[in-house]
């Protein structure tokens, strides 16, 4: 079940580039065509899968303020998280260029279909990004960094092979002219963000963390400014009273 | 600019506008969207990012004839992961609240895909003075939109600017809000970013029509 939450949210909730933007960059460049899009987001699926995983060992075993008491009891407290950027980066360039080369020898045809895209894999932030947001979620097992790296690389899937399709459509629209190609993606981009977000209500389990940002959207004055005279009214009253201030906002 | 011949002082000039590589060359956009909020949080950004792009590509260009190419950007990676870390401990040690608004995106400057493009494009080819230019250059570029988004949305969004109430304060109903005015709390979520890009770039390129795409 647990397995399930986390799948669906790092799916939908958490879209890698609908709730945190990353990836953009080859989520714009090559999103021309449906058939690139695939290609591409197959292969992210594919390096999340494996780079989430082992750098949650690596994180675990070997990065973490304590992570070192297995080599014996002089190691307990190391603490060598500050070299986390450096070994996740090594490591997933490692294993993108260990996956090229397994691919490339079992499976020729599928190397062809990801070929040029598997090396543009290593400095795309969605695979950085994945492994980062595992070490400040705390992930607690493997098995939930598996099932989270093979989440998120479907949530970016799904999202370029959608503003892949639509950008095919939409060359048949009248688009004004100096927002045509870049600045209409932003903007379509922006609105399938918006539509995104209400996957949010989706999931609200008690220890959900609600974001900052989603937070500060609440107009919290409301609650302070309400005219005194509602006091003496049934705490009932006062709730729906907020709830129609925040509606009409 | 006295000091700089006229070819030096392009390679600065040029991506603030015509060249912009977030508008133009498409690069380095997940900070750009994620992090511009807060006007505070998107300067800090953009310092950060000038400093490791114009000391990675000056280490870059010094290292150019020494680095096989097949191995290239393991070389590259590792440059920008030591520059992003030292950035990294810094921001912890003097703004601690900061890097925790950060959080992860001070870590994704290594994918940042500025850094690696100018390594790629221009610090493998070019001398160490000309490299360094560039990096303050396209650096400058990636702020200057980074500052207008955070502009934009503090400023719509909650009315403050760097923390400083502008438009009056929204409880006691002084200044605008005396007549009405409403923050748009939208102006705060992450979409909303996306969309002010857009309309950057819609500008943009009405003024400049050589820079229209067909599709």
């Amino acid at each position: 079940m647990e397995h399930l939450e986390l799948f669906l949210k790092s799916i939908f909730i958490d879209n890698m580039v609908f709730a945190t933007f990353l990836g953009m960059c080859s989520y714009l460049a090559v999103s021309k065509k449906v058939s690139t899009a695939v290609g591409l987001g197959a292969a992210v699926i594919f390096v999340l899968a494996i780079t989430v995983p082992l750098n949650w060992l690596l994180d675990q075993y070997l990065l973490q303020p304590g992570a070192l008491a297995w080599l014996g009891e002089d190691y307990a407290d190391y603490d060598l998280s500050f070299l986390s950027f450096i070994m996740f980066i090594a490591t997933i360039a490692t294993m993108v260029q260990l996956v090229e080369i397994v691919v490339e020898k079992f499976s020729p045809s599928l190397y062809n279909s990801l070929g040029i895209f598997l090396p543009l894999i290593a400095v795309n932030c969605a695979i950085l990004g994945g492994s980062l947001f595992m070490q400040s979620r705390e992930i607690p097992t493997l098995g939930l960094a598996t099932v989270y790296g093979i989440g998120s690389g479907i949530g970016w899937f799904l999202a370029i092979l959608a503003i892949a399709a639509i950008r095919e459509k939409i060359r048949y629209s009248n688009v004004p002219a100096p927002l045509r190609g870049l600045g209409i993606t932003f903007i379509i981009t922006g609105l399938m963000a918006i539509g995104f977000m209400s996957f949010g209500g989706m999931l609200t389990g008690d220890n959900e963390k609600i974001q900052d940002e989603k937070q500060a959207v609440l107009p919290k004055e409301d609650i302070k400014t309400l005219p005194l005279k509602d006091n003496e009214n049934s705490d009932e009253k006062k709730e729906e009273k907020v709830l129609a201030n925040n509606i009409k906002k | 600019m006295g000091l700089l011949s006229k070819k030096d002082s392009k390679l600065i000039l040029d991506p603030l506008a015509d060249n912009n590589p977030i508008t133009i060359q498409v690069l380095g956009i997940c900070s750009a969207l994620a992090i511009t909020a807060e006007l505070k949080a998107a300067i800090v950004m953009a310092i950060s990012v000038m400093a490791v792009l114009a000391i990675g590509n000056v280490a870059i260009s010094l290292l150019r004839n020494i680095i096989p190419s097949k191995i290239r950007i393991i070389v590259q990676l590792v440059v920008v992961a030591a520059l992003v870390i030292i950035v990294d401990l810094i921001l912890k040690a003097y703004s601690y609240q900061l890097s925790k608004t950060l959080s992860v995106f001070v870590g994704l400057i290594i994918t940042n895909c500025i850094i690696m493009g100018r390594f790629e494009a221009f610090a493998l080819a070019n001398g160490p003075w000309r490299s360094f230019l560039d990096g303050i250059g396209n650096a400058a570029g990636y702020g200057l939109i980074l500052v207008i988004v955070g502009f934009f949305r503090e400023l719509l969004g909650s009315g403050t600017l760097l923390g400083f109430k502008i438009l009056g304060d929204p409880i006691e109903k002084t200044g605008l809000y005396a007549i009405g005015y409403e923050n748009n709390g939208f102006m705060l979520l992450s979409p909303m970013a996306l969309i002010v890009v857009g309309i950057i770039i819609w500008v943009q390129r009405s003024r400049n029509k050589a820079l229209i795409e067909d599709h």
